[in-house]
Parts: structure tokens; sequence; C-alpha cells
């Protein structure tokens, strides 16, 4: 694979720069990075004119203020108050964390208490291009945390592996675009080895798959993609995408104790960007489990991931300009999904878009839109067509990226749409 | 390193890397830098004759350019002990086997090639839907399974009857299978010759080629761990896994060998080149010198075995099994050279790209069974009248377990919707209530009556 040599130096060295201020932009990783600097003194307008300005006028693409969105925890008494925390957990301090740290947070909790969860890929020994496994190596040990050669089917082979005789691997995909190597290890061997062994009873439910994954500002044909939706047509696989550090720790905890193979996919924007208060102690978040964000009336936007955020501001917007009342659901688990939540807020607002950043053909939404008109009890409610805001039908642009992926703009005005008809 | 600096300004340049490099790194990236050096970094030392590149540290230098040829570089040689006529040729080779031991092995190879003739014919009636021989293999399967310990955890690719058949797989158990009834463990889901064991250590055979190498990388470094884990209660233990030379064209072996070899695997490969892949021969599979020879390109301790020679093989395997376990653990190769002699599959005949006279040489000339027997009969433990019953008795009791598995019912319908995740998911349990549904509305159209508990075990 060729990739690395691209886009890996920039990454690892914007990363090391974490305790830098967070940017206020979530779309864009910035473009002064060490590579850049001792060549020419690029203006910061220039590079910002590149990736990630605004219209000067623009009143719906504007950048996420990460460090006052309702989505994120912002004090330990919002984090603590989640119904969904047990409540030894609720009694326990919170910490700050981005979304690298708190998947970090959820390897270590992992390996510490389960000598049989090992942790690997390409890089990961010394902390990882995205900072996820720091001082993992260190703290427990080259055996049960260390690189790989540089091969996706030879990582997926291993765990499968591994996990078949007892283990609990957590292997990376360095991006989830480059997972396409190990997919017929995945497709044919880890989905159907439980399937296939029977009553022997053998299967490879310890193994958890991380792999970074969506829009990050710049990151062109393989630094971007979302392939979520290939994973949901795969019967044994669980797919799962958080959308902030809480989640991320809950539900990675969930996905490595979890005894069917998961899918973790890790939206990359956010690992610096999302910031929020973690409980510290070891909790977990339900798979297969949809959370319903923002209660609503009139509406139902399905999105899950970082489009949450944009989802959530167009929802602000259209809400004080049109007087309208929107639920913002999380799929969260992408499958099995949980269609009982998606469907009583759809009975309840007979109107629904779904909004993903992958492209919009056999993408998830269109299994939701399909099961919906499906669903004779909420097929008879609707008073709209099920609306999909993705990516348009064509790979990830470098530099028309703000145009393909759905923004504040397309979401507002499809909900314009969507309550018009 | 891979945190290197594509452009340093020129001006700085010729002070020396030693000079510049912290000077324009930011702090944080100097602190890992010092930490990871301390640990890989080689430096060229003035005068040294050997190159000090990280990427081969022991390269010595020359001034003359020279490709290596793989013509100058004789072919492997293939290790024996047995010769065609039974006859030892290794002096220092002693059986490690007593007389009874020697001769289950034999029947063991019997039985799957009786095993052969009686399912090619039975699939060729359309009683069975699929079956794929073995024979010329029997002794590389049975010869290396009989030098591991029953704890090893193998993995096949199709075509080793002869490890299950050494391991304990009983006619009941390969015909429960074949027949896909109520008994086979597999529950009715994979075709025929996929069989899989827990009791024997032998993970259930998947048709995708190749993709059980890098599983048994990782399967022997889980066994590595378990037992640096608990060395008391987990013996030392290894894995094993078998492919033919065809699938070792697939990108899954290069990757299962090179991970075992960097991260000290105890697994044994063991190649069966047997010269075709269905139709194709090896000279259209590879050009260099077989399997083996790839094995020492991965850093990995490799030997060439006849392979219709039981006694070389289980003698390689036994060695193999010592190696992989020493020095907390690393990978072996073994590749041993049969011949197909069979079609590769009750889908092919064989006669289409090869000459018949051909596969008669190899059967009449030298073939593993044939071998061992002569060498039981230079040994005084076997005769003509010994080899008739033997024959007969396995092929009545094949036959018996062939007629009681034939009868047998099918797997409950419900198992086809099971095992898919640990526990049945809200969709699928809807989806078992459609076809329950269907089932009951068209009764006319399906036939359930073979399946145990009819349409009831969608209830």
């Amino acid at each position: 694979m060729t990739k690395s040599h691209i886009l890996r130096p920039l990454m690892r060295a914007t990363a090391i720069r974490a305790a830098a201020p967070v940017p206020l932009s979530g779309l864009s990783i910035p473009t002064t990075s060490r590579l850049t600097r001792p060549l020419a003194p690029l203006t910061s307008t220039f590079s910002q004119q590149r990736y990630s300005t605004h219209p000067p006028n623009a009143k719906l693409n504007l950048p996420i203020d990460y460090s006052t969105t309702p989505l994120l925890a912002q004090t330990s008494q919002s984090a603590l108050h989640n119904p969904e925390l047990p409540a030894s957990v609720r009694d326990q301090p919170t910490k700050r964390m981005n979304l690298f740290q708190a998947v970090n947070d959820a390897l270590s909790i992992a390996l510490a208490e389960d000598e049989s969860v090992l942790l690997f890929g390409e890089d990961v020994a010394f902390g990882g291009v995205f900072r996820c496994s720091m001082k993992l190596a260190e703290t427990y040990g080259g055996d049960r945390v260390f690189n790989t050669p540089l091969s996706e089917q030879g990582i997926m082979g291993f765990a499968i592996g591994a996990a078949a005789e007892g283990m609990r691997p957590v292997a990376e995909i360095q991006f989830a675009d480059y997972v396409f190597p190990a997919f017929d290890q995945m497709v044919n061997e880890a989905a159907k080895f439980r399937y296939r062994d029977g009553a022997c009873g053998r299967h490879v439910g310890g193994l958890t798959v991380r792999m970074p994954c969506g829009a990050v500002g710049h990151g062109a044909l393989y630094h971007s993609q979302s392939p979520e939706a290939l994973f949901t047509h795969i019967p044994g696989w669980r797919v799962v995408m958080p959308r902030s550090p809480l989640q991320a720790k809950g539900l990675l905890l969930a996905a490595i104790r979890s005894n069917d193979p998961v899918v973790f996919m890790e939206p990359k924007v956010l690992y610096r960007a999302a910031v929020e208060q973690v409980p510290v102690a070891a909790y977990e978040l339900p798979l297969s489990k949809a959370e319903v964000i923002k209660e609503g009336t009139d509406l139902t936007i399905v999105s899950y991931g970082q489009p949450l955020y944009l989802c959530l501001n167009a929802i602000k917007q259209a809400e004080q300009d049109l007087g309208i009342s929107v639920e913002l659901v999380d799929l969260r688990t992408i499958y099995p999904w949980d269609r009982e939540t998606i469907f009583k807020s759809v009975q309840k607002t007979g109107r629904c878009i779904v909004v993903h950043e992958s492209m919009v053909n056999a993408g998830v939404g269109a299994e939701i839109a399909a099961a919906i008109q499906e669903d004779p009890e909420t097929f008879v409610r609707m008073e709209a067509p099920v609306l999909r805001l993705a990516g348009w039908s064509i790979p990830t642009p470098l530099l028309f990226e703000k145009f393909n992926i759905p923004d504040v703009a397309r979401i507002y005005d499809g909900i314009k749409k969507a309550l018009k008809y | 390193m891979k945190i290197g600096l594509p452009s340093i300004p020129s001006t700085l340049r010729g002070a020396g890397p030693r000079h510049v490099l912290p000077s324009i790194r930011t702090p944080a990236i100097t602190a890992i830098t010092a930490n990871r050096r301390l640990a890989s970094s080689l430096s060229q030392r003035p005068n040294s004759k050997y190159v000090q590149f990280p990427g081969a540290v022991k390269s010595a230098f020359t001034n003359t350019l020279s490709f290596e040829q793989p013509e100058s570089h004789e072919a492997m040689p293939t290790y024996r002990i047995v010769d065609q006529n039974g006859h030892v040729v290794d002096p220092s080779f002693k059986p490690d086997l007593s007389h009874e031991e020697v001769i289950k092995l034999y029947r063991d190879m019997l039985l799957v090639s009786i095993m052969d003739i009686i399912m090619f014919d039975s699939q060729r009636q359309g009683r069975i839907s699929f079956y794929m021989v073995s024979a010329g293999e029997e002794a590389v399967t049975v010869g290396s399974s009989s030098a591991l310990s029953k704890e090893d955890v193998i993995f096949c690719q199709y075509r080793e009857q002869g490890v299950f058949a050494q391991r304990g797989f009983t006619p009941k158990d390969f015909m429960s299978q074949l027949f896909a009834n109520k008994n086979d463990p597999g529950k009715g889901r994979n075709m025929p010759v996929h069989y899989g064991s827990k009791e024997l250590n032998i993970h259930t055979i998947s048709s995708p080629l190749a993709t059980q190498i890098p599983h048994a990388s990782g399967a022997a470094y889980a066994l590595k761990m378990q037992h640096l884990h608990s060395p008391s209660t987990v013996p030392p233990r290894v894995a094993v896994v078998y492919f033919g030379e065809g699938a070792a064209s697939e990108g899954d072996f290069h990757a299962a060998l090179n991970i075992a070899a960097t991260r000290s695997c105890p697994v044994i490969f063991i190649c069966r080149n047997n010269g075709y892949s269905i139709s194709t021969p090896v000279l259209e599979q590879y050009r260099g010198d077989g399997i083996a020879s790839r094995g020492v390109g991965y850093g990995i301790e490799t030997v060439r075995v006849d392979g219709n020679d039981l006694w070389a093989i289980r003698e390689a395997t036994k060695r193999a099994r010592a190696m992989a376990l020493q020095d907390g653990g690393r990978p072996v190769l073994i590749e041993a050279l049969t011949y197909r002699i069979g079609h590769h599959s009750t889908s092919d005949d064989s006669f289409a790209y090869r000459a018949r006279v051909e596969v008669d040489e190899w059967k009449r000339r030298d073939n593993p069974i044939s071998r061992l027997r002569k060498w039981m009969e230079a040994a005084g433990v076997w005769d003509e009248a010994k080899e008739k019953e033997a024959r007969e008795e396995i092929r009545r009791t094949l036959l018996k377990a062939f007629q009681e598995a034939e009868r047998e019912k099918k797997p409950p319908i419900r198992a086809m919707f099971e095992d898919v995740y640990e526990k049945v998911t809200p969709d699928i349990e809807r989806e078992i209530a459609q076809l329950r549904d269907l089932l009951e509305r068209y009764p006319d159209e399906y036939d359930v009556s073979d399946f145990e508990g009819g349409k009831d075990s969608l209830k």
C-alpha cells in the first residue's frame, strides 16, 4: 500500500500538536504543518482559503463550535446525567477528553481488565498515527500492543486466528479507505466463522476492528471514505460509529466485550476537535440501540457520526426560521440497527430525512428509507417521502469536498423540502 | 525512522544530521525520536565493509554489478527416508513407532483411500452433492498429523481427510458431514468435505483458498500468549496449517508467513505441492523453486520433503514442531511434494488437461500407500492376507456409516437462522416468522419432512 507516504507524516505532525488549542472548524486539520513551515512563509489566509474558509455572508455553513455544542458534555454534570450510564459510574468523576483520548482510555481499560485483549496494526506501538494507542505498548507490553507488517489482509487474518483461539484482538486499520484488502477475510471468514462452525461452537466474537473514517477537509480519495454501508451487507458483523468521546469510550468497550465481531469506525475529524467530559470509570453504552438526541414533532432526522453536528446546526436555524420542531436521532449502531426507535420517531413526526457522508446509492439511508416504507404501521403515517442527504455518487475529491458531503445548507434545505411536500 | 524531513533548507545542509535535525524539530518530535532511536537505530561506521542501512544490516558492499540468478541456485533437495521400493535410504533413521502404531497409520491412509472411491461414486449417483478425493496425498496428511500433539490446533484447506482420520474422526463423523444430516456439527450449512471438529482441534474448513494461512499465524500467537500467561496449566502448543501450492499464490500466503516471522509465531506451514491447481500446472503457478524457496525469503526455516514417504513427512513434522516451540516460538515451512492422482473434485474431469497415462504411472509406480505397505512387508508386519482383511473391514465400516448417515434426518430448518450472531437478532427473528408463515400457507410447495421437527422448528 502506498498510502502512508502521502498523508501519514502530515497526520502525525498535526496529531502531535494535540495540546494546541482545538481549531474552531471541525472540517479541517490545520495545514500549517511542520512540512510546510521551513519552505515558505504561507500566509494563514492562503491555507484557510484552500481548506476551511467560510464565505463572509454565510449563515448556515459556519464552523462547528465544538466548545458550545450540546452534543458534547461540556460539564461534568451533563456527562453524568446520561441515564444509560450505570449508577456506579455516575458517582465517579469525569475528565475532559477528546475523541482519540477517549479511544485510548477505552483501550487501556480493556487491556487492563482482560489479558486476552491484544492491540495491533500498522504503527500502533509508538502510539498510532492518530495517537489512539499512546503509551499502551509501554504500559501493557510489546507482546500485547504491537506493530504488524503493512498488510491489511494479514492483520485481519491474524486477528481472526487469534480470536478463534480465545483472544480478544482489537485490530486497527490505519484508514477505513485501506480496509478493502481485508474484505475477503472480513466477509468470508470473520462474518461466517460462528455460522459455519455450528455446534463446534468456535467463533471470532472477541474480534473488534477499529478504523478512522470520514471526511477530514483534505483527505481526498483515500483518506476520507466511510464504507459502513458495505459492512451492513455482511451478516455476522456489528457496525458501530460514535459521535463523541463519551460515546466512543462506552461503545468501544461494549464492542470489545461483545461476543460478536464489531467494525468500530472512528470519525477522524473528531479525534481532536470533539472534546467533552468523559466518565473516568469503565462503562458500556448499548449496541444496536439508537439515541434520541433531541425531541421534536414535525420531522425526524436520522444520522450518525460527525454529520450529527451539522444536522443540529441546520435544525437550530430551521426551527428558528420556520417555527417547527425537529427530532434528531443518532443511530450509533449502523447494523444490526434499532428499527424500533426510528419507527417510533417517524410514526410520531410523519417525515424523515437520513443524513450521511458516504454515497447515497445503496447507502445506509437506502436501507432506512426502505424499511420505513415497508413497515405497515410507519408507512401509513408518512406525510412526505423519506429524503436521503448523502455524498453524491462519486469518489471523494480533494478540492470539491465541501460540495460533495452534506453540509448545514443542504440539510437546512432538505428540512424545508420535507416540510413543504 | 519515518519521521523524516523531506526538505532541509540548503543553508543548513552539510552541517551533518546530528547537528541539524534537532534544531528544527519540535520538542515533542525530538522526544519520541530519541526514544525510538535507542531501540532500533543504526549508523554507518567509517570504512565498514558492510552496509548499515536498516533494511539489510549484514549485506556486504560489492563493486561488481551482478544480479542474483534464480537458476544459479540448485533446486532445494527433497528429504526422504524410504524409497519407492520400501527400502530405507537414510541410515540414521530409526522408526519411533511400534508396529501396531504404524499399522494404525496405514489403516488411516487406507480409510481415506477407500472412502474416496465410495464417495466419488455416490456423488456420481447423486446421493451427495459434491466430493473431493485425496488420492496420492494420504501420507502427507496422516504422517504430519501423527507427529503432532492432540492439543495442537490445525487449519486445513480441504484435501486433508487424512488429518481428520489420524486424529480420530470416525466414519460416522465423515458421513454426517458429507450427508449434512442432523449429526453434522456444521448443521448442514457447509458443502461436503468442509469438515471441522472442536474435540480434535481442527478448525472448520472454508472454501476461500489460503484464508486459513494467516489464521494459523494468529492462532499460533494466541497459543504462545496463553502458554506465557499460564505456563503451569496451558502446555506449549503449535498451530499447523495445510494448503496447496496453488493457494500459495494468494496474498494471504504472503501475509501469513511474513507476520508469523515478525511476531515469532509457533506455526508450521505445510504445503501440499501436488503439481496442479485444478487444471493449472505449476509452471503457470510460479517460476521459482517451488514454495520452499520462498520460506527462506521470509526468514523462515524450511524443508522440502517427499510427500509420498510417510516416514519422511512424519520425521520432518516432528522436528519442525520442536523448532517451532524453541526460543519463544518461530514459524517453520514444510513443502511436501506429491502428485494429485484424482480429479480435482467431482466437478472436474482432469483428463481434459493431463494425460491418463501420466496419472496411471504415478498410481502404479509410486504412491504413498503402496510405499508404506512395502516397508511394512519388508519389516515383516504386513502381508497380502492382512491387507485383504483390512480393506474389507474398512469398506464394511464405511458402508454401514454411509447407510446410517443417509437415513438420518436433516438438521432443523431453524438452524439456518442461528449462529450468525451469538444471539438471534430481532431482524432475524422477524425473518424466521416470515418463513414459517410462508411454509404454513404454501404447504404443498415445500417438503419439510426430512428436516428434524419439520416447520415447527421455526416456532
